[in-house]
C-alpha cells in the first residue's frame, strides 16, 4: 500500500512538485546550521535594519557588496560603489555540532569579519534574517510532525478503542470528544497556555505548545478514526481475528491500525499545517516559542512594528512568505494523497 | 409495536419453553457438540434514552447434536438465525439462554478468558472470502497469526514451515506466501481462510456459508476440499449454507432453519427425497437443475 502510494505520488504532476518543495524545505531545516552564516542570535547592532546584501560576480567569484549607514536614525544604507568582499564558501563561523555527530565551525558560506552577508537583510538588532529564518524552520517545521504524532496516536487510541469495544467506552469517549470539541480552540489554547506556563522553563516552551495543541487536536479525528473502527470491527477478518483467540489490543494494532493507515495519512498530512499556523498564532500574540530560541510566528511578531510598513522592510516579512509556502504545500499534498488512496482511485487493485 | 419491557420478557420466557427436546443419546455416547435451546434475542433500542423497545428473537430455542467426524447442514434463507446460530458456537456471541456442549462439558455461559482454550479446538470459514482476510497482510502473517497465540513457542522458522504447509494441504502453492490476498481469486480466498482455520488444528470447524459467495464452478472444488480434509483430519463441521443442494451434498444430517426456530431435521438423502415441512419444499424448489 505504501509502496503503491509513493508510485502515484510520483507519477502525479503536482504531488511530485509538492514533495520536492518539501524535501527542499525539510533538508534545509535539518541542515540549519550549515547552511546558515550566522547564529540565529548574533546581533550586530551597526547592521540594524540591513538590507539584502547584492552578490556580484566579479573576476569570476562572487562577491558581497558592501554598503554603509547613510542615515543612522532611518536605518538607511547605501552602497559603496566599486567596494565588494569575495563570498567565501566552507567558511569557518561558529562552532556547532554537524548532525549532533561532530564538532566543526564550517558553514557553506560566509565573509570576512568585519563585513557581513545578509541574503535577506537583518533585523532590529543586526540579526541575519536568513539564519533565522533556516533556526526557525525547525521549531516550525517540526512542530507540525510531533503534533500529528502524538494527536494520530491519541486520536487512534482512543477512536478504535470506541469503536471496537463499543459501549459504555464508546460512550465515555465520544462524550469527552464533544466536550473537548465545544471548547473555542483559540480560548482553550490561550488558557492551557497559562494554566501550563508555570510548570515549564521558557526553554521548554516548545514542548508545552505541542502538547496543548495535541490536547485540543485529537478529538476531530477519534471521531471520524471511531467511525472507520465501527465498520471495521463487523469486517469478517476482524471476526477471524477474534475466532483464532486474539488479544483486543493485537486486534487494534494488526487489523484496525494498517487498514486505517491510509486515511492516518491523509488526516496527518491536511493537519499539519494546523499545527504550523497554531503555532504561528501563538508566538505572534506572545504566547509561543520565547527569545532567545526562535520560530516563524514570532519573527513575524517582531515584524509587527510600524517601522517595518512605513520604511519597507519587506525582508522581515518572509518568515510569513515560508508559512505561507509550507502551509499551501501541505494542503496540496494532502489532496493528492486523498486522490490516491481514495477508493475510486483504486478500481481493480483492491 | 410498543411493548414494554416486561411484557417481551415474558414472551421471551414462553417461547423457550416450547423449545424441541433433542431425543435420549444411546448409552455411552457423547456428541462432540451439543447445543440445547440456544435462544439469543438482539435488543431493538429507540427512543430519547435509547431504552429497549423489545427484541428481535434471532434465535429462539435451537437443539442439534453434532457427532465427531459428520457433518451437519444448517440450511435457512437470510435472516433466519443461522449464522447467528454458528457464532454462539465460535464465542462471537454468548447465548441469552441455553447451553452448547462440547464433549459434554458447557462452554455456552464461559467468560471468554474461560473459552479461550476452545478457540484452538474450534474454528470457523467465513462466507465472504473477499473480506475474511486482512487485505494489508500477506499469507505468511495471516497464517502466522493463530499459530503465534496458539503455538507461542513455535520458532518463526517452523511458523514459516507450517504455513507452507498449510497452504498446500488446501491445494495452493507455498511460494504464494509472501503475496497479499488481492493478487488471488475468490475461490482461492477462500481456500487461504480455509488454511488459517486450520492452522490450530481444530476438531470442529463452524463453515458459515463458506461458498455460496463463489462461482458455480468454483464451489465444487471448496466442497470436495472440505469433504477431502474432513476425511484426512478427521474434523467435523457445522456447514451453514442458504443452498439444499450444496449442503445434501456433504451434510450427514440437514437442520433446516426459519424465524429463528429449526422447522426440520432427517438425514440428507431423506430430506431431499421426502421433505416434511413445507418449507423445506420451498427451498428444494429453490434449488436451481440442469
Amino acid at each position: 500500500m505504501l509502496r503503491y502510494i509513493i508510485r502515484e505520488l510520483l507519477r502525479h504532476r503536482l504531488g511530485l512538485i509538492c514533495l520536492i518543495i518539501l524535501t527542499v524545505l525539510y533538508a534545509a531545516t535539518i541542515l540549519s546550521q550549515f547552511l546558515a552564516p550566522y547564529l540565529p542570535t548574533d546581533q550586530d547592532l551597526k547592521h540594524a535594519y540591513h538590507p539584502p546584501t547584492k552578490i556580484v560576480l566579479q573576476d569570476w567569484w562572487p562577491h558581497v557588496q558592501v554598503y554603509e549607514r547613510v542615515d543612522p536614525s532611518a536605518a538607511r544604507y547605501e552602497p559603496v560603489a566599486g567596494e565588494t568582499v569575495p563570498l567565501r564558501f566552507f567558511a569557518p563561523g561558529e562552532e556547532y555540532s554537524f548532525l549532533g555527530l561532530f564538532p566543526t565551525n564550517t558553514h557553506l558560506f560566509g565573509v570576512d569579519e568585519p563585513h557581513r552577508v545578509y541574503l535577506l537583510g537583518s533585523d532590529a538588532t543586526g540579526r541575519d534574517v536568513f539564519s533565522r529564518l533556516l533556526y526557525g524552520a525547525q521549531v516550525s517545521l517540526s512542530i507540525g510532525f510531533i503534533g500529528i504524532l502524538v494527536t494520530m496516536s491519541l486520536g487512534f487510541a482512543v477512536g478504535s478503542a470506541a469503536g471496537y469495544f463499543g459501549r459504555y467506552v464508546d460512550f465515555l469517549a465520544m462524550r469527552l470528544v464533544e466536550f473537548v470539541i465545544a471548547i473555542p480552540s483559540l480560548y482553550l489554547l490561550i488558557a492551557l497556555r497559562g494554566a501550563l506556563a508555570e510548570y515549564f522553563d521558557p526553554e521548554q516552551m516548545y514542548l508545552l505548545i505541542v502538547l496543548i495543541l495535541s490536547l485540543i487536536g485529537w478529538a476531530g479525528a477519534a471521531r471520524i478514526i471511531r467511525g472507520m473502527a465501527l465498520s471495521l470491527r463487523e469486517r469478517p477478518f476482524v471476526l477471524a481475528a477474534e475466532v483464532m483467540g486474539q488479544k483486543s489490543g493485537r486486534i487494534l494494532m494488526r487489523h484496525f491500525l494498517p487498514n486505517l493507515a491510509s486515511y492516518l495519512l491523509v488526516a496527518a498530512t491536511l493537519s499539519i499545517p494546523v499545527y504550523i499556523l497554531a503555532e504561528a498564532s501563538l508566538s505572534f500574540l506572545g504566547l509561543g516559542i520565547q527569545e532567545p530560541g526562535t520560530s516563524w510566528g514570532l519573527m513575524l511578531k517582531q515584524a509587527q512594528e510600524l517601522k517595518v510598513f512605513t520604511l519597507g522592510l519587506w525582508w522581515l516579512l518572509t518568515p510569513g512568505a515560508a508559512i505561507f509556502v509550507t502551509v499551501i504545500t501541505f494542503n496540496m499534498l494532502g489532496d493528492v494523497l486523498r486522490d490516491i488512496v481514495d477508493p475510486r482511485h483504486q478500481m481493480g487493485e483492491d | 409495536m410498543h411493548r414494554s419491557k416486561e411484557s417481551a420478557q415474558e414472551e421471551t420466557v414462553a417461547q423457550a419453553e416450547e423449545v424441541d427436546r433433542l431425543p435420549p443419546l444411546p448409552a455411552g455416547e457423547t456428541p462432540l457438540v451439543e447445543a440445547e435451546g440456544l435462544t439469543v434475542h438482539f435488543p431493538v433500542r429507540g427512543g430519547l434514552w435509547r431504552g429497549v423497545r423489545g427484541y428481535v428473537r434471532a434465535v429462539d430455542g435451537v437443539s442439534f447434536r453434532i457427532r465427531r467426524g459428520t457433518t451437519v447442514g444448517l440450511v435457512g434463507e437470510s435472516g433466519s438465525g443461522k449464522t447467528t446460530t454458528g457464532h454462539c458456537l465460535v464465542k462471537l456471541l454468548t447465548p441469552n439462554r441455553g447451553s452448547i456442549r462440547y464433549k459434554g462439558t458447557e462452554i455456552g455461559s464461559l467468560s471468554k478468558r474461560a473459552f479461550f482454550p476452545y478457540r484452538k479446538r474450534i474454528q470457523m470459514i467465513f462466507q465472504d472470502p473477499f473480506n475474511s482476510l486482512n487485505p494489508r497482510m500477506s499469507l505468511q502473517k495471516i497464517l502466522s497469526e493463530p499459530l503465534e497465540i496458539h503455538f507461542p513457542d513455535m520458532s518463526a522458522r517452523r511458523k514459516r514451515e507450517r504455513a507452507a504447509e498449510l497452504l498446500e494441504l488446501v491445494g495452493l502453492e507455498a511460494d504464494h506466501l509472501p503475496r497479499y490476498p488481492h493478487e488471488f481469486s475468490g475461490g482461492q480466498r477462500q481456500r487461504i481462510g480455509i488454511a488459517r482455520a486450520l492452522a490450530v488444528e481444530p476438531e470442529f470447524i463452524v463453515c458459515d456459508e463458506p461458498v455460496s459467495a463463489l462461482d458455480v464452478s468454483v464451489q465444487a472444488g471448496i466442497v470436495n476440499l472440505l469433504q477431502d480434509l474432513q476425511q484426512e483430519l478427521g474434523l467435523t463441521y457445522l456447514f451453514i449454507a442458504h443452498d439444499l443442494a450444496v449442503v445434501e451434498h456433504i451434510s450427514d444430517e440437514v437442520l433446516v432453519m426459519k424465524d429463528g426456530v429449526i422447522v426440520e431435521r432427517a438425514g440428507s438423502e431423506e430430506i431431499y427425497r421426502n421433505p416434511g415441512h413445507p418449507y423445506t419444499m420451498k427451498l428444494l424448489e429453490a434449488v436451481p437443475r440442469l
